[in-house]
């Protein structure tokens, strides 16, 4: 019986004091190789200081038919936002 | 909300001169330390607990809030209230998981503040009495915390320096929102600028010890700015408030209660700036160390919450291992 090759999402940090952003996915049989592959697909011209990779299978990701109703509650809650709040010109920044 | 100005930190290293030294040009060169990075376990130790610290504020800061939503006087502030302290607890969780990356479990974090080893920020323990104290807690309480964390968004720590970016930007409508309280107030009657006037006696100088003793008396200063974990000292981020604060407070037409207050021209290199009374250090202390007014109900209520939910979470665990068991015997079907 043929296993399939695991798929991994990949996360490259560009340098220390920013996060790991995800950049790609790839194919490998574990992590050793998924961070080898990774290395040499993601980070060829000094894209990288560090490198992340996560099973793909092991990301639980929202259902965009339930975009709506997840986010679109944000949208009115105005409040949440500095401008909302009426500060007069003469107390400057704040 | 806050991070306050280590209490008991103990940040001695035993590691070689070679690998201090390698750190500390790290440091000096402004290069960010990642997780994952050799540190000296003395800076280790100490963002554990600063960061652990300042988690804990965030998490106990949402009682004296709280307090006042359910008497918020309208629709509209109730809403910015409640939004308020959701994203008090959102800090708590980003800086939690920012203290995990050291190697500490959020389990025991949260033992350490129960049990009393791990300290939240003194401002806490004071009671919110008045609907007025909500407007001064935003005005002032996150006002002081947002002098103090801005220059936390550069701390060598990443993820540290990544939680406060984050913080500090969902960080500036608390403030405004407050001021808007106090101004309403100070815009009506009598009896609500009174109310105003009462809340900023109560809490001036309490927010001004929330930026820490003073530099001569802060044990740990030294250590923590050669790290990059501290940019200003305690006494300039002090200064830096009272400045900024005092004009605000004369558009509401309050008064901070220091009698002492004046305006000194030879300030800050020139430019000028107040010069306050004298801090009551030994309130401080003592409330630091357990005995301001709120002290036990804060970690009383923290407990009973952490207790009582207690079974929504091993519900949760049971619940995710069923589920796990069924898709495992789907599979082998």
């Amino acid at each position: 019986m043929s296993k399939n090759i695991p798929l991994w999402e990949v996360f490259i940090r560009p340098r220390n004091g920013l996060a790991h952003k995800h950049c790609g996915s790839l194919h490998a049989a574990d992590e050793v190789m998924a961070l080898q592959a990774a290395r040499d697909t993601y980070t060829r011209r000094g894209e990288g200081q560090s490198i992340w990779v996560v099973p793909s299978a092991a990301i639980s990701a929202s259902d965009p038919d339930q975009a709506a109703e997840n986010f679109d509650p944000s949208i009115d809650k105005v409040y949440r936002h500095p401008t909302f709040y009426e500060i007069p010109d003469e107390v400057g920044h704040m | 909300m806050y991070s306050q100005g280590l209490i008991g930190s103990d940040s001695s290293t035993d590691e070689t001169v070679e690998f201090l030294a390698a750190f500390q040009a790290r440091i000096d060169a402004e290069e960010k330390i990642e997780p994952n990075d050799a540190m000296p376990e003395g800076y280790r130790r100490t963002l554990i607990r600063q960061i652990g610290q300042h988690a804990h504020s965030e998490i106990i800061g949402m009682q004296p809030e709280g307090n006042w939503i359910t008497r918020a006087p309208s629709l509209r502030r109730k809403a910015a209230l409640l939004a308020k302290v959701q994203d008090e607890g959102g800090h708590g969780l980003y800086l939690y998981s920012a203290a995990e990356t050291l190697g500490v479990s959020r389990e025991d974090l949260t033992d350490q503040l129960l049990d009393g080893r791990a300290k939240y920020s003194s401002i806490f323990n004071y009671p919110t009495l008045s609907w007025a104290d909500i407007g001064t807690v935003g005005w002032l309480v996150d006002g002081a915390a947002i002098m103090n964390q801005i220059p936390l968004c550069r701390c060598s720590f990443g993820p540290y320096a990544r939680a406060m970016i984050r913080v500090c930007k969902e960080e500036s409508f608390h403030q405004r929102q407050g001021y808007e309280i106090l101004l309403t107030l100070c815009k009506g009657s009598a009896a609500q600028k009174e109310m105003a006037q009462e809340s900023l006696n109560r809490w001036w100088w309490p927010v001004l010890m929330m930026f820490g003793p003073s530099d001569g008396e802060s044990v740990h200063s030294d250590q923590n700015t050669k790290w990059g974990i501290k940019r200003f000292s305690n006494d300039a981020l002090r200064q830096k408030f009272i400045d900024a604060t005092i004009p605000q407070a004369k558009v509401l037409g309050i008064e901070v209660p220091d009698p002492d207050l004046k305006w000194d021209d030879s300030l800050n290199d020139g430019r000028g700036g107040y010069v306050h009374g004298p801090i009551d250090w030994d309130e401080f202390w003592r409330v630091v160390k357990g005995h301001g007014a709120m002290n036990r109900d804060r970690i009383r209520n923290y407990k009973k919450t952490v207790d009582d939910g207690a079974w929504v979470r091993e519900a949760a665990m049971a619940h995710a291992e069923k589920r796990a068991a069924r898709k495992l015997a789907m599979a082998a079907e």
